[in-house]
C-alpha cells in the first residue's frame, strides 16, 4: 500500500524533470561525428580525386546501390567516368567506407536527405564529391602508392624504395 | 416557456460541454502522461497542440467501421451506444453551479449509480456479441469486476449521504458549505476513487482490456465510430466520476471561503460563473489524478482484484458507513441540518 503511494510520488516528480525529447525540426540532434549518412566522395588534399575506381565499394555493397565506370586519364591516373549512387536503395551500412582502398568514400554525420521525387534521390558524382578531404585531411593515394603517374615516377612516392633493376646482379 | 428554454440551453450545455471535455481529455491524457514519462506527447498541432484531440477524432471517424461476419449484428451495433448514453444521462444530475443542473433529482445520486450499473450491460454485450474468444473473456472479466466494485461503490458513498441527509447532489454540495466531506469522510473518499477507476476500467483495473493477453478485450473487434464511441464513453466515465468526486467530497461549486463570490466585491457575472469555474478545475484535478494512476500503477492480477474488492474494500466500506453512523447518531440527528 505505502509502496504504491510512493510509486506515484515517483512518477509525478517525473513531470517536473528534464524532457528527453529532441523537438527535431527546431532543435538538431547531436549525431557522432562517426554517425553513418549520406555518402559523400572526398578529394586529395592536392584536390584530385582520391577515388580510383576499383569497383570495390559496388562489390562490397549488399543492396547493390553503387554504379560506376572507371577510366583513366592522360597522366594515368584512375577516376570514375561516372560515379552514382541511389540513396532510396542505400542501407548506411558503412560496408563501401570499410571497403575503399583510397578513402575516397566516406558516411556523414548529415541524414536530412528527404525528397518528394524518388528520381531525386539518386545521387551523381558531382552531387557526391566534395572540396575538401574528409576525415582523413593528410592522405593522398598517390602520394603513398608505388604507381608511377606524371609528375611522380616510380620509387618517388613517400617511404618508397627506387626500384630494382632486375638485371644486375649487385644488391 | 422561458423555463422550459432555460432547461433547454442548460442541458445542451451540459451535452455539449461533456463531449467536448472529453474529446479534450484525449490531448491531455496524452500529454499528461508523456509528461509523467519525461517525453513532450503531442505538441505540434495547434498551441501547445491543442488541436491534437480533434485530428484524433478525424482519424478515428475516417476508419473503416467493420462488422465482424459471424457478429450478432444488432446486439453489436447497440452495445457502444449504451455506454455513451448511460454515462451522459449520469451528467444530467451532477450540479455544475447553483441551479445549473439538468435533472434535480431527489434521487441523484442513487440514479448515478443505476446509471454506471447500466454500463455493465455495454461491455458484456459487446464482448459476447463480437463472436471472439479474446472479446468474450473481456466482457466477463469487465461485467465481474463492475459488478464486485459497484458493491463497495455505493457503500463508500452512504456516509456522505449520511451526513448530508440527501441523495440530492445539490443539497450535498449545500451541506459542505463550512466543512467539505473530504475531511470527515477520507475513507469514503479513497474508497470511491478506487471503486471509480474499477468502473470506467482505468489502467490499474483495466482487466477487461488488459492487452497484454486479451488483445483489446471487449472491444477488440470494434472499429471506427463504435470504437470512438466506446473511448469517449470511457473519457466520459473518467469525467462523471471525477465530477462525483468533487460534488461528494470537495464541495462541488464552492471555492474556498476566500473567494465566496457572496462576501468578496465580485460582480454578477463573476458570481454566476466563478462556481462553475470553481467545479471544472476541481474536476480537472481528479482527471489529472486519474491519468496519473495509470502512468504509476501496475495492473493487478485478476483474483488479485476480485480478493481487494470482496475482502478488504467491502469491509472497510461497511466499516466507514457504520462508524458514520454512529457519528451521527451519537451527535444527535443528521449531521447537515
Amino acid at each position: 500500500m505505502f509502496s504504491l503511494i510512493r510509486a506515484i510520488w515517483a512518477v509525478f516528480v517525473h513531470l517536473f524533470r528534464r524532457r528527453e525529447t529532441i523537438c527535431y525540426p527546431e532543435e538538431k540532434p547531436n549525431l557522432a561525428p562517426r554517425f553513418r549518412g549520406r555518402i559523400i566522395l572526398s578529394r586529395d588534399p592536392d584536390g584530385g580525386e582520391r577515388c580510383v575506381a576499383c569497383y570495390l565499394c559496388a562489390a562490397v555493397c549488399p543492396v547493390a546501390c553503387i554504379a560506376l565506370q572507371a577510366k583513366e586519364d592522360e597522366h594515368g591516373r584512375r577516376y570514375p567516368e561516372f560515379f552514382r549512387i541511389n540513396f532510396s536503395r542505400c542501407i548506411f551500412c558503412g560496408f563501401c567506407e570499410d571497403a575503399c582502398p583510397t578513402y575516397a568514400i566516406q558516411l556523414t554525420p548529415d541524414c536530412e536527405m528527404a525528397e518528394y521525387r524518388r528520381a531525386n534521390l539518386v545521387y551523381e558524382k558531382e552531387d557526391l564529391l566534395i572540396a575538401g578531404c574528409g576525415k582523413y585531411p593528410d592522405y593522398n593515394f598517390y602520394r603513398v602508392a608505388g604507381l608511377a603517374i606524371k609528375g611522380k615516377d616510380k620509387g618517388q612516392a613517400q617511404n618508397e624504395e627506387p626500384p630494382v633493376d632486375l638485371k644486375s646482379l649487385m644488391p | 416557456m422561458s423555463e422550459i428554454l432555460r432547461h433547454l440551453i442548460i442541458l445542451l450545455v451540459v451535452l455539449f460541454g461533456a463531449l467536448t471535455f472529453a474529446a479534450g481529455l484525449i490531448w491531455v491524457e496524452r500529454r499528461l502522461l508523456a509528461l509523467f514519462q519525461d517525453r513532450w506527447g503531442p505538441n505540434r498541432l495547434g498551441p501547445f497542440g491543442l488541436i491534437q484531440g480533434v485530428a484524433d477524432m478525424i482519424k478515428i471517424f475516417m476508419k473503416e467501421d467493420w462488422i465482424p461476419p459471424l457478429a450478432d449484428k444488432p446486439v453489436f451495433v447497440v452495445a457502444p451506444a449504451v455506454i455513451l448514453v448511460t454515462v451522459l444521462m449520469s451528467f444530467s444530475v451532477i450540479a455544475f453551479a447553483p441551479g445549473f443542473v439538468v435533472a434535480d433529482l431527489n434521487i441523484g445520486l442513487l440514479f448515478f449509480l443505476a446509471m454506471s450499473s447500466m454500463g455493465v450491460y455495454s461491455v458484456a454485450l459487446a464482448g459476447w456479441s463480437s463472436n471472439n474468444k479474446y472479446a468474450l473473456l473481456g466482457g466477463m472479466r469487465a461485467a465481474a469486476q463492475m459488478l464486485s466494485y459497484e458493491v463497495f461503490m455505493g457503500l463508500s458513498l452512504m456516509g456522505v449521504v449520511t451526513l448530508a441527509g440527501s441523495f440530492n447532489l445539490s443539497e450535498i454540495v449545500k451541506a459542505q458549505q463550512r466543512l467539505w466531506f473530504c475531511i470527515p469522510q477520507l475513507p469514503g473518499l479513497v474508497l470511491f476513487f478506487i471503486a471509480g477507476l474499477a468502473e470506467a476500467h482505468r489502467l490499474p483495473f483495466d482487466l477487461p482490456e488488459a492487452e497484454a493477453e486479451l488483445v483489446a478485450g471487449y472491444h477488440s473487434e470494434y472499429s471506427g465510430f463504435k470504437f470512438a464511441m466506446f473511448f469517449i464513453g470511457e473519457y466520459l466515465g473518467i469525467t462523471v466520476t471525477s465530477a462525483l468526486i468533487v460534488t461528494l467530497f470537495f464541495g462541488g461549486w464552492l471555492g474556498p471561503a476566500l473567494f465566496d463570490p457572496a462576501r468578496g466585491p465580485a460582480s454578477a457575472a463573476a458570481s454566476a460563473l466563478l462556481p462553475a469555474g470553481w467545479f471544472i478545475l476541481k474536476t480537472l484535478f481528479f482527471v489529472g489524478l486519474f491519468i496519473l494512476a495509470r502512468a504509476a500503477l501496475p495492473r493487478p492480477r485478476y483474483d488479485q482484484l476480485m480478493t481487494f474488492g470482496w475482502k478488504v474494500m467491502l469491509p472497510l466500506a461497511l466499516l466507514n458507513l457504520l462508524a458514520t453512523g454512529a457519528v451521527v447518531l451519537a451527535l444527535g440527528g443528521m449531521g447537515g441540518k
